[in-house]
């Protein structure tokens, strides 16, 4: 098998692992469609804001809780905002986290809250890293001339 | 008052649409979705803002004049601090310059008082997010039915 073949195994065999863990669902799937010439880094760019943006969120939230009286309601707000974009962007269990993380909200439960952001951060690191992975090999494709295989 | 300023002759002008939406990853795949569909967009991070690009804010008037970039349609999100996407709906409803124009209502929420709310308060569709081309491709067909009157 040759360089690109290999590369092109690896990135499907690679993606289909990050839908069957459930990683991202198949709205990641609908933005990976909407790439094309003229908007080639389309993923990488939402991507990249979907990180900055759920950063900034983690640490607001993370200031709220750490607050003598905890504002849950602003909380909630921070973590709906969250569920929207991981939705948006597919990140599947990222969203699922916040469903979990939005009952403790209205609960009024600051232990139930501090697990969830701890999962929250953990899920968006993980699924960073698995997603610069991702990118590398179709940089890797593109470099060695072949092309991405669609879904 | 007549809406259109296109002239079916010369309609290679690519509609222009107004996306408001507090957040950013939202407005950048909305954005993506209505470039896809060859249309020109201006995004705003809240409904003030929105309401300044429409020129509905205070004394600003907006003049029909040809050069103006008028905005075709209006697709806002429900959920946002501050005026809500309900309140920028009715605004825009009851503005005499700007109530012809169509809106279309996004939400990550499936809450059937909400939808109706929306629709009685004149929005052309209410679209579930996270927004899809297909969605996309709908919501242009309400845009070229209303140039085309």
């Amino acid at each position: 098998m040759d360089v690109v073949s290999q590369l092109q195994r690896q990135f499907v065999d690679y993606s289909a692992s990050l839908y069957r863990e459930g990683y991202v669902d198949d709205q990641f799937n609908q933005l990976q469609q909407l790439k094309d010439e003229s908007n080639p880094d389309f993923v990488v760019e939402v991507a990249t804001l979907f990180f900055d943006d759920s950063g900034k969120l983690v640490n607001k939230m993370a200031d709220a809780l750490e607050q003598p009286s905890v504002d849950f309601k602003l909380i909630d707000s921070h973590v709906h905002q969250l569920k929207g974009s991981s939705s948006s962007v597919g990140a599947a269990r990222v969203k699922n986290v916040c469903i979990t993380f939005r009952n403790f909200c209205e609960a009024q439960n600051r232990e139930g809250c501090l697990i969830c952001l701890q999962q929250v951060n953990h899920e968006c690191s993980i699924l960073k890293n698995k997603l610069q992975t991702l990118f590398r090999l179709e940089q890797q494709i593109t470099a060695a001339g072949g092309s991405i295989p669609m879904h | 008052m007549m809406n259109s300023s296109c002239n079916v002759s010369s309609s290679s002008k690519p509609p222009h649409v107004l996306a408001v939406d507090d957040s950013i990853v939202d407005r950048k795949l909305v954005e993506t979705l209505l470039k896809n569909f060859s249309c020109k967009v201006t995004t705003a991070e809240n409904a003030m803002r929105a309401l300044e690009v429409l020129g509905l804010v205070d004394e600003q008037q907006k003049s029909l004049d040809s050069t103006d970039s008028k905005v075709n349609l209006v697709i806002t999100d429900y959920c946002m601090p501050g005026m809500t996407g309900y309140e920028l709906l009715k605004k825009i409803k009851e503005s005499s310059v700007m109530k012809e124009v169509p809106v279309v209502v996004m939400s990550s929420e499936n809450i059937p008082t909400r939808i109706n709310e929306c629709l009685q308060e004149g929005a052309k569709m209410f679209v579930l997010k996270p927004l899809k081309p297909s969605d996309v491709k709908k919501l242009t067909g309400h845009l070229m039915i209303e140039e085309s009157q």
